[in-house]
């Protein structure tokens, strides 16, 4: 066991914790925020997708030693108020139907969208093919990728 | 809508009560069974809709919060049971909030998320809750004015007179809810919705996009602790001992016990399926602590030889010999074989099928293949359970809780009374969590470390001790006469541990010779309903069977499914058909106008069609698949529902395309297979599942428009996607598909 601190959304959250703990239980056990989903912890479905130091990571196989220092990014804070492009273009697609493997599909799109500010179909496909949809609603989360990439264009991503 | 008038009024009565803090709650019971006029109607599930309530709560500033009765796993009756509501309570739906209700059987009715039912069972009985609310209020604002009750309208929450006075529902409630309850109820004419078949937003959308703890693996309380169970390593064995020394020395964990799911004489209810009865639990105050130290348990596992059980099911009290040897995928296909070819159970017969057969000038036999297939719920089983001597919470995901309340208040000698149950939202159900064993579990384990405590499947633990889709096959048999005319058709199907034939369905009416025979080999792997039981198979051989006869008899395989639909309806074979021959066709021919079916342009693609008939739903697609990169793609779909009122379009379209995603993923890739007895897919590396490259372009969705009454939507879509898959395979390889997943075939055709 370890003290450390994670930075979590801008905020500092100090643990005692194994330091192989993957991230994904430290932050859904000890830190509480339950929006990353555990689907697999084999990194094989996305469920768990959040961004350390803007980089999408699978929290289920990284460590907490990893996130030291670093800032770790859920779903919780992705925006303040709800309101990032991908998070809009989720809204009004109405894309998920279970709802479970979202914050992970959001997550991801998060990161394409920055770095692929204009995504293709293909762009699509590569970037979000980790991230398993048992519903089905991958034609939604692709409609709302390009949606979203045409909000970002409009307003800007939020900080 | 007369019938929905006269299945009001003398059946129902309606309490209402004045909330402590103003406003109105009315409770509305209808003592009627819900059980359809409709002669095709076929509920198939249980028998408990015998009694439904309805909550509406309505505060003083005009807010109105519905209950949600049935449990979410992805369908969206959070969404469009309430719409029911609204539409004729005549609210503004910005005005409406929504929760999800607590298991309360007397206040909500059955509560049940199965079988594609939600919509079905609670059509009538929400739109008679919200009509009756609207009643009232129109009573206490015409006796407020004093003017005649027939001369208040509403619009949107508000009450309005002629003379200018005007309320809101907000004001009036507290005075409603003091008015007699209405005798007499009429309701809107499709004509007339304005929220009914109206595209409304998923009511926890925002929730989701921003994370919140809705799931029942969130579900928390202080001083949580967590449990997991190690499971045999194979279905036929069972804990001989165990040594868990090694365990108790990892950080966090409390305990490391034994427990047994159900006593030697419990009678299991037919949904009380359990993968194992003797349970070893790790119990300790992390999910990642407990993942760990049970790793380090020491266990010694032996053959659990033939297991006697009890079970009281619809078909009454009867005692099962569940097998004991631990068996393989490859040894359960050779049963399969030998089992096929002796005298089976005869499930329908008509005209005489044998002398048919042998006065035939062409006879095609075909035998279809399926695995059992893991639900892979996305959200693996959990649950929460805080048990005490006097009484237990519950909480987490669950598609049927009635059915698991009586069990569960058995097993830990409550009774119903002082067991909560809470559903939270499910990360997907597909008929597995129809299964409360996870919910016994936990509870048993929370009673004996007399603590709140949350059991967790890892996914591991959820793919590999599942209650799976049963293992199929079946061989058809079709005869033609010299003028290539269907004149007989066999379907001798079984499986491992039930048969998959719908005696009573297409083609059963439409060919003179018909015979449908089943047989089944017990298994000691559960199985349970899985989207669309039994028809997930069948609609995948029979639909593709029916193309390869339409080829033999030199026909379009539209126009020959429209031309036997045409003989079923003009001149119908036999009894109990469950279809409409009309409805039926109406979605061929729909899915043939809207794909363009026979355009030239669309020669450029590889082209199959399927439809069928369940859940009192009708489903058609066209499945367009074109090779990239060198392989088959499903490039584009279209497909046709007839469901009757589409209550919310946009969210039906959306589970419609899943269910065609779903289809094809399960078609080419889904497969769970055993070697003595031990699963041999554990996670996503070794099962696979369909993802985003691999889902078509387009899914245009279309559903025929009338004002029959709604019926089930969550399973029909999905069954002939497999069928559609198979007969586009054939087009693009030139053979035939006969053996699921198709992935195999595929790869050594390549």
């Amino acid at each position: 066991m370890a003290k450390i601190t994670l930075n979590i959304n801008k905020k500092d959250y100090p643990l005692e914790v194994d330091p192989q703990m993957p991230l994904l239980w430290a932050i859904r056990d000890l830190v509480g925020l339950k929006g990353t989903k555990y689907g697999c912890g084999v990194a094989q479905c996305g469920a768990c997708v959040l961004h350390l130091d803007g980089e999408a990571v699978r929290s289920c196989v990284t460590k907490v030693s990893r996130a030291l220092g670093k800032k770790v990014v859920t779903i919780e804070g992705l925006s303040a108020t709800n309101s990032h492009p991908v998070q809009k273009a989720w809204q009004e697609i109405d894309v998920p139907q279970c709802g479970y493997c979202h914050s992970g599909q959001i997550m991801s799109a998060a990161v394409l969208l920055r770095e692929k500010p204009h995504p293709t179909d293909q762009d699509i496909d590569n970037a979000m093919a980790g991230n398993i949809c048992r519903c089905g609603t991958y034609l939604r989360i692709r409609e709302a990728i390009h949606m979203a990439a045409s909000l970002q264009k409009k307003t800007g991503l939020e900080d | 809508m007369d019938k929905d008038r006269t299945y009001l009024n003398r059946r129902s009565f309606l309490k209402a009560s004045i909330l402590s803090g103003g406003g109105m709650m009315l409770t509305v019971s209808w003592l009627s069974s819900f059980r359809s006029a409709d002669k095709t109607e076929i509920l198939g599930m249980v028998d408990q809709w015998s009694s439904l309530n309805g909550y509406i709560h309505i505060l003083p500033d005009n807010k109105v919060k519905l209950i949600c009765p049935n449990p979410e796993f992805g369908q969206n009756v959070m969404t469009s049971l309430p719409m029911m509501l609204a539409e004729e309570l005549d609210v503004d739906w910005k005005n409406v909030t929504v929760e999800m209700g607590p298991h309360d059987p007397i206040k909500l009715g059955a509560q049940f998320t199965g079988g594609s039912n939600s919509v079905r069972m609670y059509w009538r009985p929400l739109r008679e809750a919200g009509a009756a609310a609207r009643q009232m209020l129109r009573e206490a604002a015409a006796e407020s004015w004093n003017v005649p009750v027939s001369e208040v309208r509403t619009k949107a929450g508000m009450l309005t007179h002629a003379s200018g006075k005007s309320a809101s529902y907000g004001d009036m409630a507290s005075s409603a809810a003091r008015v007699p309850l209405p005798k007499d109820l009429k309701l809107k004419a499709p004509q007339d919705f304005s929220i009914i078949s109206k595209s409304k937003k998923n009511v926890e959308i925002e929730k989701i996009t921003s994370g919140k703890p809705i799931f029942g693996l969130d579900y928390s309380v202080d001083g949580m602790l967590i449990a997991m169970i190690q499971h045999p390593p194979a279905f036929g064995m069972k804990l001989k001992s165990f040594d868990s020394s090694e365990t108790l020395k990892m950080p966090g964990i409390k305990d490391v016990f034994t427990l047994k799911l159900y006593g030697d004489d419990f009678e299991q209810g037919g949904f009380d399926t359990r993968t194992f009865n003797d349970l070893l639990v790790v119990v300790g105050n992390s999910t990642w602590e407990v993942i760990n130290a049970r790793k380090k348990l020491v266990a010694n596992w032996e053959t659990a030889g033939d297991v006697r059980e009890t079970v009281v099911g619809r078909a009454g009290k009867r005692e099962v010999t569940v097998p004991g040897a631990l068996e393989s995928t490859s040894t359960q296909m050779q049963q399969m074989k030998e089992y096929a070819r002796k005298p089976a159970q005869e499930l329908r017969r008509d005209g005489d099928p044998e002398a048919a057969f042998k006065n035939a000038a062409q006879v095609i036999e075909r035998t279809f293949n399926a695995p059992f297939l893991a639900h892979n719920c996305m959200e693996p089983m959990n649950f929460f359970a805080h048990v005490t001597s006097e009484k237990a919470l519950v909480a987490g995901p669950l598609q049927a809780p009635g059915w698991s309340e009586p069990t569960l208040a058995k097993l830990l000698n409550l009774p119903a009374d002082k067991i909560e149950i809470q559903m939270t939202r499910m990360g997907g159900g597909f008929g597995r969590r129809a299964y409360g064993h996870y919910l016994y579990e936990a509870a048993l384990i929370s009673k004996k470390v007399s603590a709140p405590v949350k059991l967790m499947y890892t996914r591991e633990d959820d793919m590999t001790y599942g209650i799976y889709r049963p293992m199929y096959t079946a061989t058809y048999r079709a005869a033609l006469d010299a003028n290539k005319k269907l004149i007989a058709f066999h379907v001798k199907g079984g499986g491992i541990p039930e048969h998959p034939v719908h005696a009573n369905r297409f083609p059963a009416g439409a060919v003179d010779n018909y015979l449908a025979e089943g047989w089944q080999i017990p298994s000691n792997i559960t199985i349970g309903a899985f989207r669309a039981p039994r028809s997930n198979f069948n609609a995948a051989a029979e639909q593709s069977f029916l193309d390869e006869v339409a080829e033999a008899a030199g026909k379009d395989p539209i126009a020959f499914r429209l031309e036997l639909l045409k003989r079923a309806k003009e001149k119908p074979v036999g009894q109990n058909n469950e279809y409409d021959a009309d409805r039926y066709a109406g979605v061929l021919e729909l899915v043939r106008d809207k794909s363009d079916w026979k355009k030239p342009d669309n020669e450029k693609y590889n082209r199959g069609v399927a439809a069928y008939f369940c859940h009192n739903s009708y489903a058609a697609h066209v499945v367009d698949m074109v090779m990239r990169d060198g392989q088959p793609y499903v490039e584009r779909v279209f497909s046709a529902m007839d469901c009757g009122i589409v209550i919310n379009p946009d969210a039906a379209t959306n589970m419609v395309q899943g269910a065609v995603v779903d289809g094809i993923g399960n078609a080419l890739y889904g497969r769970l297979t055993h070697k003595e007895g031990a699963a041999q897919q554990s996670n996503f590396h070794n099962y696979r599942m369909i993802r985003m490259n691999e889902v078509p372009k387009r899914i245009q969705v279309h559903f025929v428009q009338n004002d029959l009454d709604p019926t089930g939507l969550g399973e029909p879509p999905f069954p002939p996607v497999f069928g559609a898959v198979a007969n586009a395979l054939y087009r693009l390889k030139g053979k035939r598909f006969y053996n699921q997943p198709f992935r195999d075939e595929l790869e050594s055709a390549i």
